[in-house]
């Protein structure tokens, strides 16, 4: 028996949240005793880049070369995932919340009649019953889910477990697998990407702009604050609806959701549906000038005063003690 | 060509989330429903479809009585005619096997909803519908366009987007900017009222993973603040306090 991990890579390196899915997995196992944790991957990517998934705790990968599975073709995805998860004997298969991975995994729900459970904060609870703790109303609560299926599948939400570096490289093995044409019938034409930009789902730090920006033209000093922190840029979703800086930067209730360590909101004011956005977020800055603004009430540190004095400050600060 | 629309009834994005009956139950006291914000995206682009291709537009929800007003709103932004599967909807898998089965029953070509309800956030029932259906699923649509049976979609994928094409039929989760809200009119409210909301019976009463006790995140201390003019101060504790640097 053991536990299956569908593990996502993209510029021929894994996921960081994919690691942090095998992670959890090997936790998952020591508790429940699965046995060991096996990861699955689609698609071209270096046989070195896949035994270090095992330094975060999977003993073995099974790897489908198959050129089709670059592209992240959803029912081809599900299809060999389902493969996998027979041919290991798996009763479990976590995965990372991602925009891939939620779609795979709920077709998967269906193919391997597993019970399904998204936005997992907490390795699941089986002294009474399988139960697994989600996120729900977009991280302004909680939810005990109860799994009544034999085989099961956990969506897990960033940050769920701390991420293990310290094991040894796994086995990779080839994983041959029959996809029919029709799981290809749809067809990726292009993708945009934003290249060597750290992105927003998976950063660790976030910086985000509010209308107190006044203007696209003043992002720069947001985006000099990131560089120096290693962190992705966001906004709010007025900055988004006019046209400032991209719909996927947009963060809040309908937006990306982020659980960053430390999540840096300037010139925000705090509405309900950014907040519900970044709560799951370790550690809050937020610098406004208006000592009222609502944000602050979520904040664990705040600055009130005018961005365009304090977000340089900060940054030479920064500079200086990095 | 027949759409149908799938809608969620949940709470507005304002809402104050409590929980009731010993955290078994959400408290509905004094908060609002709405259709669901990305169920709307989804419904706005289904009206702008019907209307460039003639064909008809229903809108379904899995809920109980209360939900009918919410029905009613989608009626009034442009639904020809609603369904209500008279049912809780108690997870994921128990609303789309309600789906599938309608939407079998109704011989629709293109079902569209939300990416995810904006209660529960699974995200999860488009991929299920599909899987049930045996046809594509994608989410979450950000555009979506039909040229004669082919259906061209931008899809959001970390840090960019994904640009795709598929054949009907075809279901798709949905998120903005795939079109704008809808803002009810006179007449659409008026008409609303005549048009026809079906309701039927759940088909299936199994589920595979339903919520059975809630809890609230623990409360946020209070700020730290930080003199403007002390900017390294807050350097000093990001590293040594908070320890996120």
């Amino acid at each position: 028996m053991s536990i299956l991990v569908y593990i996502e890579h993209a510029e021929g390196k894994v996921k960081k949240t994919s690691l942090e899915a095998v992670s959890f997995a090997h936790a998952l196992s020591g508790k429940t005793g699965e046995g060991e944790v096996v990861a699955v991957a689609l698609g071209t990517v270096s046989a070195d880049e896949l035994a270090a998934v095992g330094k975060a705790g999977a003993a073995k990968v099974l790897h489908s070369s198959d050129e089709r599975l670059n592209a992240g073709v959803i029912q081809a995805h599900a299809t060999a995932v389902a493969q996998a998860f027979a041919a290991v004997g798996a009763k479990t298969l976590v995965l990372a919340k991602s925009s891939l991975g939620d779609a795979v995994a709920a077709r998967l729900a269906i193919k391997l009649n597993a019970g399904l459970v998204s936005n997992v904060v907490e390795l699941p609870s089986t002294s009474a019953g399988y139960v697994v703790k989600r996120s729900i109303y977009t991280g302004k609560a909680f939810a005990e889910t109860t799994v009544t299926t034999e085989n099961k599948i956990l969506a897990v939400k960033k940050n769920a477990v701390d991420l293990k570096t310290d094991g040894t490289e796994a086995v990779v093995e080839n994983l041959s697998v029959t996809i029919s044409d029709s799981d290809f019938a749809s067809k990726i034409t292009s993708t945009e990407r934003a290249t060597g930009e750290v992105l927003l789902p998976e950063a660790d730090i976030v910086v985000s702009g509010g209308r107190g920006m006044k203007g696209p033209e003043n992002w720069g000093m947001l985006e000099d604050l990131a560089k120096t922190l290693g962190a992705a840029t966001g906004c709010s979703k007025p900055v988004s609806d006019i046209g400032w800086r991209p719909h996927h930067e947009h963060v809040g209730q309908t937006g990306v959701k982020v659980a960053p360590s430390l999540y840096v909101a300037v010139g925000i004011s705090g509405a309900i549906q950014h907040l519900a956005g970044v709560n799951s977020s370790k550690c809050i800055v937020v610098i406004n000038k208006d000592p009222e603004a609502p944000f602050f009430k979520a904040a664990d540190y705040g600055i009130v005063g005018d961005a365009f004095e304090i977000v340089p400050k900060l940054t030479d600060a920064l500079k200086a003690e990095l | 060509m027949k759409i149908l629309v799938c809608i969620t009834h949940v709470p507005d994005t304002t809402s104050k989330i409590q929980f009731t009956a010993n955290n078994t139950k959400f408290d509905t006291t004094g908060v609002q429903f709405i259709i669901g914000p990305y169920d709307d995206y989804a419904l706005a682009r289904a009206v702008e479809l019907r209307d460039q291709t003639g064909g008809s537009l229903t809108v379904l929800n899995v809920g109980e009585a209360e939900t009918e007003p919410t029905l009613r709103k989608a009626l009034a932004i442009g639904a020809d005619d609603a369904i209500r599967v008279n049912a809780f909807p108690k997870d994921s898998y128990f609303v789309a096997k309600q789906i599938a089965h309608y939407a079998k029953e109704g011989g629709y070509e293109l079902i569209l909803m939300g990416r995810e309800s904006i209660d529960f956030n699974g995200g999860m029932v488009h991929g299920m519908v599909g899987e049930l259906l045996g046809m594509p699923s994608f989410s979450p649509v950000m555009k979506l366009d039909l040229e004669g049976n082919t259906v061209k979609m931008a899809r959001e994928i970390e840090g960019g987007k994904e640009y795709l094409e598929a054949q009907l039929p075809l279901i798709a989760g949905c998120q903005e900017p795939i079109a704008e809200w809808k803002i009810p009119n006179m007449r659409g409210i008026m008409s609303a009222r005549t048009k026809p909301l079906n309701v039927v019976e759940a088909v299936t009463q199994k589920t595979q993973a339903e919520a059975s006790s809630y809890q609230l995140p623990p409360a946020k201390g209070s700020v730290k603040l930080i003199d403007k003019d002390q900017v390294s101060e807050l350097v000093k504790l990001l590293k040594n306090e908070a320890k996120v640097l």
